[in-house]
């Protein structure tokens, strides 16, 4: 048997000390140690995208990474993309008012890459959306409204407008 | 899916790291750790089950890009996104900047590191073929040593490359051309961002009269290994390029090449895309060197 080992890192803001094996990866550390069940496992070998983080704020495969290796870093999940009122991000209310989602599934990992997305690029073009949720299957295949979706939050970002 | 048990270390010098790696005094089964985008799910799946893994992320020696002026550093641990990002890379190596939106997704290449595609050697993967077409120069360290060595020759079959147990790739050296120059990559995959079926990049200098002083062409899922199409780069040096001359340039792809069938793609299939994809690559390359 293995000793487990401590890290110390920063789940959503808050830090969190924990011991892992090192053989957990980071989506099974956070969804079974931590109780972070939004993020999804789908596949668990990087092929899905159900269970993207963010990393630093940039998103990542959880499933891709043990949580030994997170040991100092920021880790934001689903759960933290929600305003601190417990209000939903314009991307999150994007996807409500577009009806995002089928099964739900696949959702938290593309607010993830959506979000990771819009981070970095706040006007980006439908290809360019495309793009960035290549990485994320949807087993209902119910892309075209993500896609609108995210163009529609990036337009209500730009525009400042709180639709809530 | 779950990962066998291991050790974990994570050196933060590249010599801990390198005296971590030599240490075979037992029979343990040692492993470096980098982006994980591969070995992950190979751990995942246990057709990678390393005893001891040495995780290579906090080495800061095996980060960053540095321009040389006459060639580009990359440190082996740099994240293939950051790359894709530097604005070094899309000034001196367009090639690169425009083969690494292929390789895997934001997500991945948020992860995945140059050196870690390049030690796996896949054949149908856009980093080593950039590599091997540009014929970069790659610095391997070990326990008692530090050696360089070329592209050319360093992959010797699939997913066999020349690197000897201890040793670490450091740092890709990436020549840049001067002059007038022009390159593309292309390739077909089943969906953006997966492995290639077939990719093509080439890179071409032409002097002030528009005729081609240097051509530099490769094709990757089309053997054992990424491949140097000489054959091709021959016929095209010396000459103006025209529409005629590219098509007659290419006529011999078929030939150059030792595909295998795959579910995805059959043998005959890729002996077609091929050519194609060396014809459009060599035509972008061109019309991107024409102002």
């Amino acid at each position: 048997m293995i000793a487990t080992i401590d890290i110390e890192f920063t789940v959503n803001g808050k830090p969190v000390r924990i011991s892992v094996p090192p053989r957990m990866t980071l989506v099974d550390c956070l969804r079974d140690m931590l109780g972070l069940t939004g993020s999804h496992i789908g596949c668990e070998h990087g092929v899905c995208g159900a269970c993207s983080v963010m990393l630093d704020r940039v998103p990542i495969r959880s499933c891709l990474m043990f949580a030994v290796q997170a040991d100092g870093a920021a880790v934001t999940t689903v759960e933290g993309l929600e305003g601190p009122d417990g209000k939903l991000s314009p991307l999150q209310e994007a996807f409500w008012d577009c009806h995002a989602m089928q099964c739900g599934y696949c959702t938290p990992g593309m607010l993830v890459a959506a979000q990771g997305l819009l981070d970095e690029n706040p006007t980006p073009t439908s290809a360019e959306i495309r793009e960035a949720i290549s990485s994320n299957l949807c087993r209902c295949t119910g892309y075209q409204q993500i896609v609108e979706a995210i163009q529609l939050a990036a337009q209500r970002m730009n525009e400042g407008v709180d639709h809530a | 899916m779950k990962a066998a048990e291991f050790e974990y270390f994570r050196p933060t010098t590249l010599d801990e790291a390198c005296g971590l790696l030599a240490d075979t005094g037992d029979d343990a089964d040692r492993c470096l750790l980098a982006g994980g985008q591969t070995l992950v799910p190979m751990m995942a799946m246990r057709l990678a089950r390393p005893t001891h893994l040495i995780d290579i992320n906090r080495i800061t020696e095996l980060q960053g890009i540095r321009d040389l002026g006459g060639s580009v550093e990359i440190g082996a641990g740099t994240r293939q996104r950051a790359v894709e990002k530097d604005p070094i890379t899309r000034r001196k190596l367009p090639l690169l900047a425009a083969a690494l939106p292929h390789v895997g997704h934001h997500q991945t290449r948020n992860r995945g590191t140059v050196g870690g595609s390049i030690v796996l050697g896949d054949a149908s993967a856009e980093i080593p073929l950039v590599a091997l077409i540009l014929n970069a120069t790659l610095i391997i360290h070990r326990r008692d040593g530090r050696r360089e060595t070329m592209a050319d020759g360093f992959f010797e079959g699939p997913m066999m490359t020349a690197l000897e147990p201890g040793d670490i790739l450091t740092t890709i050296r990436f020549p840049v051309w001067d002059g007038t120059t022009g390159s593309a990559f292309h390739e077909v995959a089943p969906r953006k961002g997966d492995y290639a079926l077939v990719s093509a990049g080439a890179q071409v200098a032409l002097d002030a009269n528009g005729t081609c002083i240097r051509a530099a062409i490769g094709v990757g899922g089309c053997a054992p290994t990424p491949l140097r199409l000489q054959a091709v780069e021959d016929a095209l040096v010396g000459q103006r390029l025209t529409d005629a001359l590219i098509t007659q340039a290419i006529a011999p792809v078929p030939d150059l090449i030792d595909p295998e069938s795959s579910v995805h793609a059959s043998a005959a299939y890729r002996r077609r895309a091929a050519p194609q994809l060396v014809q459009r690559a060599l035509l972008d390359a061109l019309s991107e060197a024409r102002p």
